[in-house]
This record gives C-alpha cells, sequence and structure tokens, in this order.
C-alpha cells in the first residue's frame, strides 16, 4: 500500500511538472505553427516575466495580480520589439538565419539579465499562497492544481481564438499559405506581430507559474525548461496546440517517473530517447498532422 | 538600416563598457621594478561571478594591507586580476596574458575545472601557483601548485565522521550528478560513511539546472533516513529545503562548503533549514580577531559579507607573502616554491602548513544555521 501511494505522489509529481511544460510549450507551438519558426529566446522571455513578477511584488503596495499584468505587458511589448527588430528583417531569409537569430536573442536576453541582476538566484514571492489538498495520503499542491487549470483553460481559448475570431482565422490563413493569405488582403506584418504578442503573454503567464512553484528566478531559468519545452511540443506534435498540453504533460510523467524508478542520471537521457522513438514513428509528433507537399 | 545604426551604437558603447572594466582591473601602470606581481583568475562575470569577485575582492584587501605596512623585503605586492568566465580555455587565455604582464606568482583559478587546466600550462613554466578555492584532486598535479582550501574527498570522510559521530546511521544524499565538486565530495562521504557502520538509504542525483526535486524528495520522504546530506551548492540547497517543507519532510540537513551563502540565497529566512551543519574554512561571524578585522575591512569596502572564497583569496595572498619572505630575497619560482613546504601561515581560515604534494594542512570548522546566521560550533 506504501508503495501504492508512493507511486501515486511521483505520478502527480510527473503531472505538476508536465503541467509546467505544457504552459511553456503552448507559446512555443504557437509561435511556430503561425509563423513556422522556432522561437528559442521563447524560454528567456519566461524568465523575464519570472523577473518582472519578483520586482514588482517587491515594491511595497503591489498586489500579485497588479505583478502579474505588469509581467504579461513586459513580455508581450517586449515579444513585439524582438520580432520587429530581430526576425522581421530576415522574414525572406532562410530558415535557418532566422533559427541562429532566435539563439542569438536567447543569449542576449540572457546576457542582460545577468549584467543587471547578478549571477544570484532570486527569491520570489510566490502569488499563489495555497495549501496543498492531501487525498488518501497523496499531496496534491494547490499550486500544481492552479498551473493544470490554467494550462487547460488557456488550451480552450487559444484554440477557440484561432478557429472563431477574425484575427485567429487570418492567423491560420498566414500559416497555411502567406503569399496566398497576402492576396486576400490579410495584413501578413501585423499578423506574425500579434503571434509574437500573445505568445509572449503565455510566456509571461508561465513565467509567472513558474516561480510560483519554484519560488527562484536567476538569468537562465529559462535555458533548460525552454529545451525540454521544446522536446514537449515536438513530442506533442509542434504547431498543434492540444499537441503541446499533452507532449508537457508525457514529458513531466516519463522525467518523473524514470527519476524515480530507474535512475536520476538517466532520466534526462531517457526522457530524449523518448523525443527520438517518437520521432522516428511518428515525425510530425503524437497529434501533429502529417502534411503532404505536392512536388 | 536606422536600427542597423542603433544597433552599431549599442554594440559599441557596450563593448566600451566592457573595456572600461578592464582597466579597472589592471590596476595603475607603476613603473617600478621593485613590484611584486601576483596574477588572480577568476570568474568575474557569469554564472560563478560571485566566487570570482569574492576572491579579488579577498586578495586585494590582503595586498593593501601588505603594502600599508610597508611591503615585503622592500618590494611592493600588486595584483592583476583576469576574468576567466569560469571557462576552462578563457582560464589559459588569462594565464598567458599575466604571463605576458610579467607576474612573480599565480592566485587562481578560481574554480576546480580552470585551475586544472591552468595547472596543465603552468607547470612548464614552473611559476609558483596557489588556487584559494579549486578544490577537485587534481588541482595541485604539478609540483608547482598548491592550494588554500580543503579537498572535495577529503570533505566528504570529514562529514561522514561528523554525521556517523552524532549518532545517524541511516543518511539520504541528493548529489549534482554534473558537477566534480559534488561528485567528488558524494563518492568519498558514501566510502567513509559505509566503513564506519551506516548505510545510505537513498542516494539521488540531479544535474545542473535543475529546479524540481519532488521526485528525489518523496522517495526520502518513504524512506527510513534519519538525515539528509547535500554536498551541493547553495542555490540547490534553496531548491532543495523549500520543495522539502511543502512536502512536510522534516529531517536535519548536512553539508559542505558550497552552503556557504545559503542564507543570503534565503533572504535570511532559515525557518525551514534551522539546525543545518556544514563543514566550512571560515565563518564571518567567528570571534578571532583576524576574522573580525577582515570582516570589518570586507564590509566596509565592499558593502557585502564576505564569504570563504573571499578568505581563501586573502589568505592565498599571505601564503605568497610567507613564501616571498621565507625565500629571502630570491624570488625566482625555485626559491618560491621550495619555501611553501616549509612556512606556516596563521591565516583566517585556520592555521596551514604545506605538504609537497600541495596539500593544506589544517583542521576543519562546522557551522550551524540559526535564526539567520551562521555559528560557529
Amino acid at each position: 500500500m506504501k508503495e501504492f501511494i508512493t507511486f501515486i505522489q511521483q505520478l502527480i509529481n510527473g503531472l505538476s511538472l508536465g503541467s509546467v511544460y505544457a504552459l511553456m510549450a503552448l507559446g512555443y507551438t504557437m509561435v511556430y505553427g503561425i509563423a513556422k519558426m522556432l522561437n528559442f529566446a521563447h524560454g528567456d522571455i519566461i524568465m523575464v516575466g519570472a523577473y518582472t513578477v519578483s520586482i514588482v511584488c517587491s515594491i511595497a503596495g503591489f498586489s500579485p495580480m497588479a505583478a502579474v499584468l505588469a509581467s504579461i505587458v513586459v513580455c508581450t511589448a517586449l515579444g513585439v520589439t524582438i520580432e520587429k527588430i530581430a526576425y522581421k528583417p530576415l522574414r525572406n531569409a532562410s530558415p535557418l538565419a532566422v533559427l541562429i537569430t532566435a539563439i542569438g536573442v536567447s543569449y542576449f536576453l540572457q546576457s542582460v539579465a545577468l549584467l543587471i541582476f547578478g549571477s544570484k538566484a532570486r527569491k520570489v514571492q510566490s502569488v499563489l499562497n495555497l495549501e496543498s489538498v492531501k487525498i488518501g495520503g497523496v499531496d496534491l499542491s494547490g499550486v500544481a492544481l492552479v498551473i493544470i487549470f490554467i494550462t487547460i483553460l488557456i488550451m480552450i481559448l487559444l484554440t477557440l481564438f484561432i478557429k472563431c475570431t477574425k484575427v485567429g482565422k487570418a492567423m491560420l490563413a498566414v500559416s497555411e499559405d502567406r503569399g496566398a493569405a497576402q492576396l486576400m488582403g490579410i495584413n501578413v506584418n501585423a499578423t506574425i506581430s500579434m503571434t509574437f504578442a500573445i505568445g509572449s503573454a503565455l510566456a509571461a503567464i508561465a513565467g509567472v507559474l513558474f516561480v510560483s512553484s519554484y519560488g527562484y528566478v536567476d538569468p537562465y531559468t529559462g535555458a533548460l525548461p525552454g529545451i525540454k519545452t521544446f522536446v514537449a511540443a515536438v513530442i506533442g506534435g509542434i504547431g498543434s496546440i492540444p499537441g503541446a498540453m499533452f507532449g508537457g504533460i508525457v514529458l513531466g510523467i516519463i522525467e518523473s517517473l524514470s527519476k524515480a524508478y530507474i535512475s536520476t542520471d538517466l532520466a534526462d537521457a531517457i526522457v530524449f530517447g523518448v523525443l527520438i522513438v517518437v520521432l522516428l514513428f511518428k515525425p510530425a509528433g503524437m497529434l501533429g498532422k502529417k502534411k503532404i507537399t505536392k512536388v | 538600416m536606422k536600427l542597423k545604426r542603433i544597433f552599431a551604437l549599442l554594440t559599441a558603447s557596450l563593448m566600451t563598457f566592457s573595456l572600461a572594466g578592464c582597466g579597472e582591473n589592471s590596476g595603475q601602470e607603476v613603473e617600478n621594478t621593485d613590484v611584486f606581481k601576483i596574477g588572480g583568475i577568476g570568474p568575474l562575470t557569469g554564472s560563478a561571478a560571485n566566487y570570482g569577485i569574492s576572491v579579488k575582492n579577498g586578495a586585494q584587501i590582503a595586498i593593501d594591507e601588505i603594502n600599508e605596512a610597508g611591503g615585503v623585503n622592500g618590494m611592493k605586492f600588486e595584483l592583476l586580476f583576469e576574468d576567466d568566465e569560469k571557462d576552462e580555455e578563457k582560464s589559459v587565455n588569462a594565464y598567458n596574458t599575466l604571463m605576458d604582464k610579467g607576474i612573480n606568482a599565480l592566485l587562481g583559478a578560481t574554480t576546480s575545472g580552470c585551475s586544472i587546466a591552468v595547472s596543465n600550462v603552468s607547470v612548464d613554466d614552473g611559476i609558483l601557483q596557489i588556487t584559494p578555492s579549486g578544490s577537485a584532486a587534481d588541482c595541485t598535479n604539478g609540483v608547482n601548485s598548491f592550494r588554500i582550501c580543503f579537498t572535495d574527498p577529503l570533505q566528504g570522510e570529514l562529514m561522514a565522521q561528523y554525521i556517523s559521530d552524532k549518532g545517524f546511521k541511516n543518511v539520504a544524499i541528493i548529489y549534482n550528478n554534473g558537477d566534480e565538486y559534488s561528485k567528488g565530495v558524494h563518492e568519498a562521504f558514501v566510502e567513509k560513511y559505509k566503513s564506519l557502520g551506516g548505510s545510505v538509504v537513498v542516494d539521488e542525483s540531479f544535474t545542473s539546472g535543475d529546479v524540481d526535486f519532488t521526485t528525489q524528495l518523496t522517495k526520502i520522504n518513504s524512506s527510513n533516513a534519519d538525515c539528509i546530506f547535500l554536498p551541493i551548492y547553495y542555490t540547490d540547497v534553496a531548491y532543495i529545503t523549500d520543495q522539502a517543507a511543502s512536502l512536510g519532510l522534516k529531517l536535519p540537513y548536512f553539508g559542505c562548503d558550497g552552503w556557504d551563502g545559503v542564507i543570503n540565497q534565503l533572504n535570511g529566512d532559515t525557518s525551514n533549514i534551522d539546525g543545518s551543519i556544514f563543514l566550512t574554512p571560515f565563518i564571518s561571524t567567528d570571534s578571532d580577531p583576524k576574522v573580525k578585522s577582515f570582516v570589518e575591512k570586507y564590509r566596509e569596502l565592499y558593502n557585502a559579507e564576505p564569504d570563504q572564497f573571499a578568505a581563501d583569496g586573502y589568505d592565498a595572498v599571505y601564503t605568497i607573502k610567507a613564501a616571498v619572505e621565507q625565500a629571502g630575497g630570491d624570488i625566482s619560482n625555485e626559491a618560491l616554491i621550495s619555501a611553501m613546504t616549509q612556512i606556516t601561515v596563521d591565516g583566517i581560515t585556520g592555521q596551514m602548513t604545506f605538504d609537497e604534494s600541495g596539500e593544506p594542512n589544517k583542521s576543519a570548522k562546522v557551522a550551524i544555521i540559526n535564526n539567520g546566521s551562521y555559528i560557529a560550533e
């Protein structure tokens, strides 16, 4: 019985870790799905969001809600600015050039954070003060429950937004065929900017929830989760919004269970091994759509 | 086009900034042959910047004290410090730069990996190398290299003895598998602890950058461990102890010198780790008058609390001074190195002598964390 409770507890641990990955993967996958570029700076925008929360929270008189809003505003502005300065001039360049630029932006953000805040991890007051719930000997952390709820909510809203609004439909059109979308009178640049704005706002929310569950932020906070998130998005099928959710949760559970029952040393190897296996058998990811290209 | 120009301007101004930083480090250019130049290497930027800055600051205090007291044998001391960003290649470049500037002894590198890389090169030049804080066993492989701090294996053995003596027989360990320091301490600890009759009931690892420790802690929570040994750095300690508290895991913690700085990391709130004990060569609240005077100077000059890296840097300079005095007027590499094994340095990290393998002989101190401060046992 004790073994079983521990197993369930480890499963829950994986679920809460996975929901953090899922939330981060949503922004990643959305930008890829529409703009067809891998925004490697996504993890670092999450880091900026986390720093913003910690700063606003430390100023007296601001409520946690204000901190969350400030974080969303800052990240959205940052995302749009990065897109304008770094990615827009490369709109017609090869995807490789854009990819390298994104990696450059990622390092740039890390270095700037390092210059401003130093390398010491900064303690952040949690914006969510929730007691954990105990069910039959298993601890369910309140923050994890909130994260799972918010991730599902965002997934639904995002899907509805893309399917049902004019802007969303324009995004879909741009992702299918940029040239044709332009001919139909869609402002491609504005649409892509909008995508980055939403992606970065999602990064801000992920940042807020990330520091709420782990309590610290440093300039490299976004780096490793950024890569894991990317893996999550690819496993789920990059570009697919439910796929990101699915991939994140699966990744979190695999990571947690392999740490618990196989070896902590091998956990990362197993996670990336799963990625390779998935790509071998389902190159488009678990929930990704296979596209047939006519030659 | 306009944006490109703004970028160029930005880049240019950033470069000027970094150059200005370098100027500060190199000190005044004094045309004086009666200067004994000590080259320092350590990370002043990057993720390990805290360590290099502490070593540099601590060493500078020692240099200023020595010069105020009139120098040694009519020579003034000068510190030339180079940044290596905790990168082995950059560390060797820094060493070459310092050699070009004509240094007489080397204080560095600050971190283990860089110290090993530099000592592989410095052994051919034969210059006296003292690493203040490079604790990996290989840091003192060269005949010319010495160290101030404890080695990793020694720390592991000392803590195994200490924990065993306190009556804890079932230990849980979480260590960083991606870090030489943590691995070195862990390995020696496990061996020694088992030989003392204790058992390691949970032995878990993680890699640098991990922030989620709930899986490892859940395992410990369902085991019969009576204490937790964390041979890791303070940032990870903060993550682990916070998460353990939220899982309701309350066991006594033990650690190594990587814990130094944990109170600052927790913003002074030690409620989760009160009573934790770690091995350290230096405690800033020590009542020793030498330590007190150093701590006061450090606070006044740098507006910060000195850590063991600062103390190691300070002691390294005094060790070099002792070697210079012992060698008489001869400041050749051979004379300084052979003087090293004859000196006794009464430093702020304890009284030490050095053997030919480059290791210091000194006694360990343990610090207890209590209500927001470190207390010497």
